[in-house]
C-alpha cells in the first residue's frame, strides 16, 4: 500500500475548538472547568524519544530481584549508551537477554538480579552488543 | 531577544548548496535482522508481495551470488545449501523503521525529501562535513539498528553517485562526500553512464552513440549535441553532473496524492464473485487507512490485471475510475462504488492476476464541509462506525486478520484463491502488542 499525505491543511482549518462539559442551563458551571488539563498521556510521559524506543517482552525469571518477571513487558530506549547498573537489552549467542550492565576496571560483563542465576563473564569468542537500555517495566497485576 | 526589529523573513539561516543522500543498506533484511539476533552474520533474503522474487539480500547474500529479483523458486537450492533464511516482506514493520529514520534525519538537517521507504536527499546546513555525516550514520544505527550509507555532493545526480560508491567501497566506512574528494574526475572515470541515476537502457545507447561512455566524458561532454540527442533531461544531467544544481529538493510528496491497495492473486481467478472478495478487502483496508489520517476520497479507481508474463494466455488491463457524489470515507460507501465499477470492466474469459482500488483527490475531513442538502448526511455516522470497527481491528487483531470484516470480504476459512501468500512472514515487533520481540531471561 503506498500513501500520499495532501498538502498542508491551511491553519484556520485545523483551528480546535475547546471542549466544555459543563452545561450552561443547569445552573453554577463546574468549577473544574477553567482547570481542564486533556489527559495523561502515558506514551508522551514515558517515551522520551519515539524514534528510538521499543517494547521488547521477557520470558523468564533472571531478573527478579529487579522487578523484572515473565510477561512483562520493557521499554527500551537505543538512544542511551549504557552505564554501569543499566538494566539493558543485549545480544548473545543469537538471542535476546535482558541483564544488568556492569563495567568494572574497564571490563564489561553481563550480571542477573537473582543469585541462581551466575554472572554472564564473556568468552574469547563471545562479542557482547547491548542493543538498547530498560528505561521503564510494564508489570500486569490485575 | 535583542533583535526585535527582525522581521522573521530577514532571518536568512546560512545555507551550503550541498545535499547529502542517505541511504538504507539492505533496508528490508536490515529490518528483519534488528529484532531477530539470530539473523547476524547469516545471509537473508525478503521476497516480493506473494513471495514471487527476491526484492532485498543483506550482504552475505550477495556474496553468495544470489541475484536481485531473482524468482524463489530458481534459487531454492542455493538456499538450502547454504541455510539462507527467507522472509515475506513485512511492509507494516518496514514503515515503522522507515518513519523512526526519516525522523532522526529530519531532526538533524534543516530540510529533507524522503525519497523512497529507504532513501531521503537531505539539505545539509553550512559547516556540515563528512565527520557530522559520520556521527549522523552512527546515531541512526545506534538509534533504530539500521545501517545506511551516505554520500555527499553539491547535485542530486553526484550525490546519489557519491552514496554508490560509499556502499561499494568498504573503504570508505559508508560516507563519502564528492565535494572533498582528492580526485573526483577519476571517480566519474571508473563509473560508466548506465550506473548513473536515471540512465536507462536506451539513454545510455544513446550516450554511447556520442561516445560518451562513462560519467567523465559525459561531465567533459559539448552541451549541443546532448541536447539535440537526448533532450532536456540530458542537460539536465549534464549540469548536475558539473555540480550545477537542476533537481530540486522537493519536500512535498508528489501531486498525485492518493492511496493504492491491490495484491496479486496466489493463483489466477477467473470468477467475478473472487474478485468482489478481493476487492472489498483492498477497499477496506484503504479506507482504514485514509481514516487514520483524517483524509476522506474525492475520486475512486478500480483495476484489472491478467498476467502479462503469460504470452500464451489473454491479456485484458483494465482501469476505471470515477469521482464520488462526495468526498468520503465510509467503507461501505466506497465499496459500492468500487463494486459498480468492478462489474463494468470485468469480462469472463480471462484469469486474472490481481486487483485493486487507488483512492485519491484526499481532501482533510475537518477542511470538509457538507452542504446543508447535502443527500449523504448519513455519512458521517458510518464513518463513525467505521472508525470503532478500526479501534477494534487495531487493538485486537493482527495486520493480517482483522476481527471484525464485512460478510463482502469473505471468510478467510472460504478457501478462495486470492488470499496474499505470505509465508515466512515476520512479526509486527514495533506496531502490534501481541506480536513485540521476546527476550528469554
Amino acid at each position: 500500500m503506498e500513501l500520499f499525505l495532501p498538502e498542508p491543511l491551511d491553519p484556520i482549518t485545523i483551528a480546535r475548538i475547546p471542549f466544555v462539559t459543563a452545561k450552561v442551563d443547569a445552573g453554577f458551571p463546574s468549577p473544574a472547568d477553567d482547570h481542564l488539563e486533556g489527559h495523561i498521556n502515558l506514551h508522551e510521559e514515558l517515551i522520551r524519544n519515539p524514534a528510538s524506543s521499543f517494547m521488547l517482552r521477557v520470558k523468564g525469571e533472571s531478573m527478579r530481584e529487579a522487578g523484572i518477571k515473565t510477561g512483562d513487558v520493557l521499554l527500551i530506549d537505543r538512544s542511551i549508551t549504557p552505564v554501569d547498573r543499566h538494566t539493558v537489552v543485549a545480544m548473545i549467542d543469537g538471542e535476546f537477554t535482558v541483564k544488568r550492565f556492569r563495567k568494572k576496571a574497564g571490563k564489561v560483563f553481563l550480571e542477573a538480579a537473582n543469585t541462581e542465576f551466575p554472572p554472564i563473564q564473556l568468552g574469547e569468542d563471545q562479542e557482547l552488543v547491548v542493543w538498547g537500555v530498560v528505561t521503564y517495566g510494564i508489570h500486569k497485576f490485575a | 531577544m535583542g533583535c526585535r526589529h527582525l522581521r522573521h523573513s530577514q532571518i536568512r539561516i546560512a545555507m551550503s548548496d550541498r545535499l547529502a543522500l542517505v541511504d538504507c543498506n539492505n533496508f528490508f533484511c536490515s529490518c528483519e535482522r534488528v529484532f531477530d539476533p539470530s539473523l547476524v552474520g547469516v545471509p537473508v533474503v525478503v521476497l516480493s508481495n506473494n513471495d514471487g522474487c527476491i526484492i532485498s539480500r543483506s550482504q552475505e547474500a550477495k556474496d553468495l551470488g544470489v541475484p536481485m529479483g531473482a524468482p524463489l523458486h530458481e534459487q531454492k537450492e542455493v538456499i538450502r545449501k547454504h541455510g539462507i533464511r527467507v522472509f515475506s516482506s513485512n511492509y507494516t514493520l518496514y514503515g515503522d523503521m522507515s518513519a523512526r529514520v526519516m525522523s532522526i534525519l529530519r531532526d538533524a538537517v534543516p530540510a529533507i525529501e524522503v525519497y523512497s521507504i529507504d532513501e531521503a536527499f537531505l539539505r545539509l546546513p553550512a559547516g556540515f562535513d563528512e565527520e557530522n555525516a559520520r556521527e549522523l550514520r552512527a546515531r541512526v544505527l545506534q538509534w533504530t539498528g539500521i545501517p545506511v550509507c551516505i554520500g555527499i555532493a553539491s547535485t542530486k545526480l553526484l550525490a546519489k553517485l557519491s552514496n554508490r560508491y560509499a556502499k561499494k567501497n568498504r573503504g570508505t566506512g559508508c560516507v563519502f562526500d564528492f565535494t572533498t574528494a582528492i580526485d573526483p574526475d577519476g571517480l566519474l572515470a571508473v563509473t560508466s553512464c548506465g550506473d548513473l541515476w536515471g540512465v536507462a537502457k536506451n539513454l545510455s545507447r544513446r550516450l554511447a552513440k556520442l561516445g560518451i561512455h562513462t560519467a567523465l566524458d559525459f561531465r567533459l561532454a559539448d552541451p549541443v549535441p546532448v541536447r539535440r540527442s537526448l533532450g532536456v533531461i540530458g542537460e539536465r544531467m549534464l549540469r548536475e553532473l558539473n555540480g550545477i544544481s537542476c533537481l530540486e529538493l522537493e519536500e512535498m510528496p508528489p501531486s498525485r496524492k492518493g492511496v493504492m491497495a491491490s495484491r496479486s492473486f496466489g493463483s489466477p481467478v477467473e470468477e467475478l464473485v473472487d474478485l468482489e472478495e478481493a476487492l472489498a478487502n483492498h477497499v477496506a483496508r484503504a479506507a482504514e487507512k485514509i481514516r487514520r489520517f483524517g483524509l476522506l476520497a474525492t475520486h475512486l479507481e478500480v483495476f484489472l490485471q491478467t498476467n502479462r508474463f503469460r504470452k500464451d494466455e489473454p491479456q485484458y488491463y483494465p482501469t476505471r475510475g470515477m469521482t464520488l457524489p462526495a468526498p468520503t470515507a465510509s467503507t461501505s460507501e466506497l465499496m459500492a462504488t468500487a463494486r459498480e465499477l468492478l462489474h463494468s470492466i470485468y469480462r469472463p474469459g480471462y484469469r486474472y492476476k490481481k486487483t485493486g482500488v487507488m483512492l485519491a483527490d484526499l481532501v482533510s475531513e475537518d477542511a470538509y464541509q457538507p452542504s446543508l442538502f447535502d443527500a449523504s448526511s448519513s455519512t458521517s455516522k458510518r464513518l463513525d462506525i467505521d472508525k470503532i470497527v478500526d479501534e477494534i481491528n487495531r487493538r485486537m487483531g493482527d495486520n493480517r486478520t482483522p476481527v471484525i470484516t464485512r460478510a463482502s470480504m469473505g471468510m478467510e476459512s472460504s478457501g478462495k484463491g486470492w488470499k496474499m501468500r505470505a509465508e515466512r512472514h515476520s512479526p509486527n515487533y514495533t506496531t502490534n502488542w501481541q506480536e513485540l520481540p521476546v527476550a528469554k531471561i
